[in-house]
């Protein structure tokens, strides 16, 4: 069934219901009341997050879209906006924290910083992108993005939110949703899904550095 | 005190033959301290010559040489220039003696430069890691030390430049992302503790409290994720009750290696930079880099230039107190009222900002030898405005609504007090320091740019609670709006920037310590050039990150609720605190 038959039910609505009774589909309702009141997490970076409150703020306003009431507590958000830029140190938490967030549930990351690592993506403690360890669904360019960005941003995950059907939201689906590994803290950040390649890599280096050792007490992880 | 200056700064080599020297380098200043002689001569600084603020730390690689360098800058309260002290020790087996039991202000500082340099302070109570968790690898920046993205000493690149190719730094690395492990590392076997050392630490507080009373403590973690630690802080606290007794802040969860990127970059390419350290204040900001850089340079802006920064630092100072003080009012419970009065106003001045230099935040502003725009058409106009007309106003409604306010004042009078000589102790500076009854501004104390043609009050306030860094803070504002309206009836006309625009500076070799009065407290810029198109070491001594060291002392004995207050009240930024 096209959406446009889905809303012309193919009776006559008596006149005196007219401007009373809206016949649509549950979708429909169900998105329209999802993405008219998006509660994003209080959860603040780095800089972009500057530029978060004054969106929230009286000039922009969040709250001509429904979003001005900001959780502290992931369990009550729908939203989480990843707002600055995205650290080693602070990656097992976002994670733990996208892990508590409940379904169904939206990553918007603001900023260069958060979509691919930003001014600072050489440093050491610095990751490439929220998005090598939780999905994504907006990206927002922009160091800070403005005000407006954000807004269109915030627009264009409404847009998502319309796009989506019950029939194949993954929140009501019989299996339980995948929970994301939380990173560990080595010697450098460690994705446990990816323990097989570090160990082999590690190998494969103490191989290659028998030969050339050279520093190593004060500077074990230096690369060729 | 008069009597005991008259020690001057000559004597110091006389006073410890064998013992110090001049620092004879080119462009260096201060004096080489034999590393058993350190805590002998800060003594002596200290009560003797009045040095009572030790202001900065850090050490200095200086690979070539093969030596680490720990370097020291001393002031006095009552005002004047720096004493620089230099202790040098060999790199494999760096160690120098702590000042932490003469300056309380050193511990994080120290921290610091063993987190990142591994310069091992001896004697220091509690030297773990501070920025990095305990467990990295390596200490960052050592010269020797390579990040999984490194590509080359330094910028610009040779791949991108003049005409190479561009490619995704992810692609060298075999993971695809920044990281990278050492050699013969088993995943498996590691137990991640990087919290251990933290809470034996605090453990060893617990088992020496005694109470009368049979209680039993509980330790909790707040942040890094908590709405009110302004951003992705941490506290450890131990609690007895609801009362305080020891508290341990956890930083590092921000650091974003400002300083090895820094020392990657060239000379220009760090003011973007400087703007992410407090990305409040922005131009208070590249205005210390380029006093320093400036410094080593040896040259001066002209007078339109001198102006429009001065102009620009107070504007940053006033939205910088409005965001702290609608920020103060969310922490205490005031949820977001007064917060919106003060966006009202700050967004008037980002506006400008904004014109000016084309980002509400980022501005970008300073070039080395004056400002990078003139002003465009209306702004000035939008100045005046503000300043003569607007802000006073709104200044004094905020005054009128808060100052007074009953549980304002029940919740924020004599809480968290610091004492004067604490303040000094734990080189507190900013309106931290002056809410405590030290008068020490820079401006005043040791004037730079042409702060010394204003006039204008330091403003300063004696209990050292939160309702009087409060105070100081409105009195900060009002002192601001004082030098605006002077500055703006002033404005010459004139070049905005001494000689041509450059992409790439000539900067002598040498060191310079170039510091200013930023709205959270002293920020300073050590910078040591060897004469490359790079600085060989770049340090930022930030405000947010030296004021913090007094937090447990302020907490202690107080409740839980009071410490979000007292935390909102010293007026933390995390990309300065954790750089
Ligand atoms: S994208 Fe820019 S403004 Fe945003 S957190 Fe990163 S550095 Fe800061």
């Amino acid at each position: 069934m096209t959406e446009k038959e889905l809303n012309q039910p193919g009776y006559e609505i008596p006149p005196e219901l007219r401007n009373q009774v809206a016949v649509t589909t549950i979708d429909r309702i169900y998105n329209w009341s999802r993405r008219s009141s998006i509660w994003p997490m209080m959860f603040g970076l780095a800089c972009c997050a500057i530029e978060m409150i004054c969106t929230a703020a009286s000039r922009f306003d969040l709250a001509r879209f429904g979003m001005e009431v900001m959780r502290p507590s992931p369990r009550q958000a729908d939203l989480l906006i990843v707002s600055g830029t995205v650290t080693k140190k602070m990656v097992p938490q976002i994670v733990r924290l996208y892990n508590q967030m409940p379904e169904p549930k939206y990553v918007i990351a603001m900023g260069a910083c958060a979509s691919g690592g930003g001014p600072f993506k050489e440093g050491y403690n610095v990751v490439s992108g929220i998005d090598n360890y939780i999905p994504v669904d907006v990206y927002i360019p922009g160091c800070p993005p403005t005000p407006q960005a954000l807004l269109h941003g915030l627009i264009t995950l409404q847009k998502k939110i319309d796009s989506q059907t019950l029939r194949e939201a993954r929140w009501y689906k019989k299996e339980v949703s995948e929970v994301i590994p939380v990173p560990v803290l080595g010697p450098d950040i460690m994705d446990p899904r990816e323990y097989e390649l570090i160990r082999q890599y590690s190998k494969q280096k103490s191989a290659a550095g028998a030969t050339a050792s050279a520093g190593a007490d004060s500077n074990p992880t230096s690369t060729e | 005190m008069s009597e005991q200056m008259i020690l001057t700064q000559t004597d110091l080599a006389e006073r410890f033959p064998g013992k110090v020297r001049r620092d004879e380098r080119k462009g260096y200043e201060g004096y080489i301290v034999e590393a058993d002689a350190l805590l002998q001569v800060a003594q002596t600084l200290r009560d003797e010559m009045g040095y009572d603020y030790l202001s900065s730390i850090t050490g200095v690689d200086y690979l070539p040489d093969g030596y680490m360098e720990s370097v020291y800058h001393f002031y006095r309260t009552t005002g004047g220039p720096a004493l620089v002290l230099k202790v040098q020790t060999p790199r494999d087996h760096a160690v120098v003696p702590s000042l932490v039991s003469l300056y309380p202000g050193a511990e994080f500082q120290e921290r610091e430069a063993w987190d990142l340099l591994g310069i091992r302070y001896e004697g220091h109570p509690d030297l773990r890691r501070i920025l990095m968790w305990e467990g990295f690898a390596g200490h960052p920046l050592r010269k020797d030390w390579r990040e999984p993205y490194y590509e080359e000493d330094a910028k610009p690149f040779k791949s991108r430049w003049p005409d190479g190719h561009v490619y995704r730094i992810e692609d060298k690395n075999p993971f695809h992302k920044n990281v990278d492990y050492p050699p013969d590392f088993d995943p498996d076997q590691w137990v991640a503790d990087n919290d251990a050392a933290l809470y034996a630490s605090l453990a060893k507080i617990q088992s020496t409290l005694d109470s009368s009373l049979k209680t039993d403590t509980v330790i909790v973690n707040m942040g890094p994720q908590h709405p009110s630690t302004h951003g992705v802080f941490r506290m450890v606290v131990l609690l007895e009750g609801e009362t305080v007794r020891a508290l341990k802040p956890v930083m590092g969860y921000l650091h974003r290696n400002h300083e090895k990127i820094g020392e990657r970059n060239t000379y220009i390419m760090n003011m973007p930079f400087t703007d992410r350290l407090d990305y409040l204040s922005s131009m208070s900001n590249n205005f210390g880099y380029a006093l320093a850089v400036e410094k080593l340079m040896g040259i001066k802006p002209p007078e339109r230039a001198e102006y429009l920064r001065v102009i620009m630092a107070e504007f940053t100072r006033i939205s910088n107190h409005l965001f702290a003080i609608g920020s103060l009012l969310n922490d205490l419970g005031a949820y977001f009222t007064p917060m919106l009065y003060a966006i009202e106003e700050r967004e008037l001045i980002l506006d400008i900002f904004e014109a000016v230099a084309g980002s509400r935040m980022m501005c970008n502003y300073f070039r080395f030898g004056g400002v990078a725009r003139d002003l465009p058409e209306g702004v000035y106009e939008k100045m005046r405005d503000l300043a003569f007309e607007r802000l006073p106003r709104r200044i004094d409604e905020l005054d009128l609504y808060l100052t007074n306010n009953e549980i304002i004042r029940a919740r924020c009078e004599g809480v968290g007090v610091l004492t004067p000589e604490q303040a000094i102790a734990f080189s507190a500076s900013g309106p931290l320091l002056r809410a405590s009854g030290v008068p020490y501004d820079i401006r005043r104390a040791d004037p730079y740019s042409i702060y010394d043609r204003f006039e204008f009050d330091v403003a300063v306030r004696y209990h050292g609670d939160v309702y009087d860094r409060y105070l100081v803070r409105l009195d900060e504002i009002r002192q601001s709006i004082r030098i605006l309206q002077q500055a703006l009836r002033d404005l010459p006309q004139g070049p905005i920037l001494a000689g041509k625009p450059q992409y790439q500076v000539r900067v002598p070799p040498g060191e310079a310590y170039g510091r200013v009065e930023a709205p959270k407290g002293e920020l300073g810029f050590y910078v040591v050039s060897n004469g490359k198109p790079n600085p060989w070491r770049y340090h930022v001594r930030a405000p947010s990150f030296v004021n913090i060291t007094a937090l447990e002392t302020m907490a202690k004995g107080n409740k839980v609720a009071d410490v979000v207050a007292i935390l909102g009240s010293i007026d933390i930024v995390l990309g300065e605190l954790d750089r």
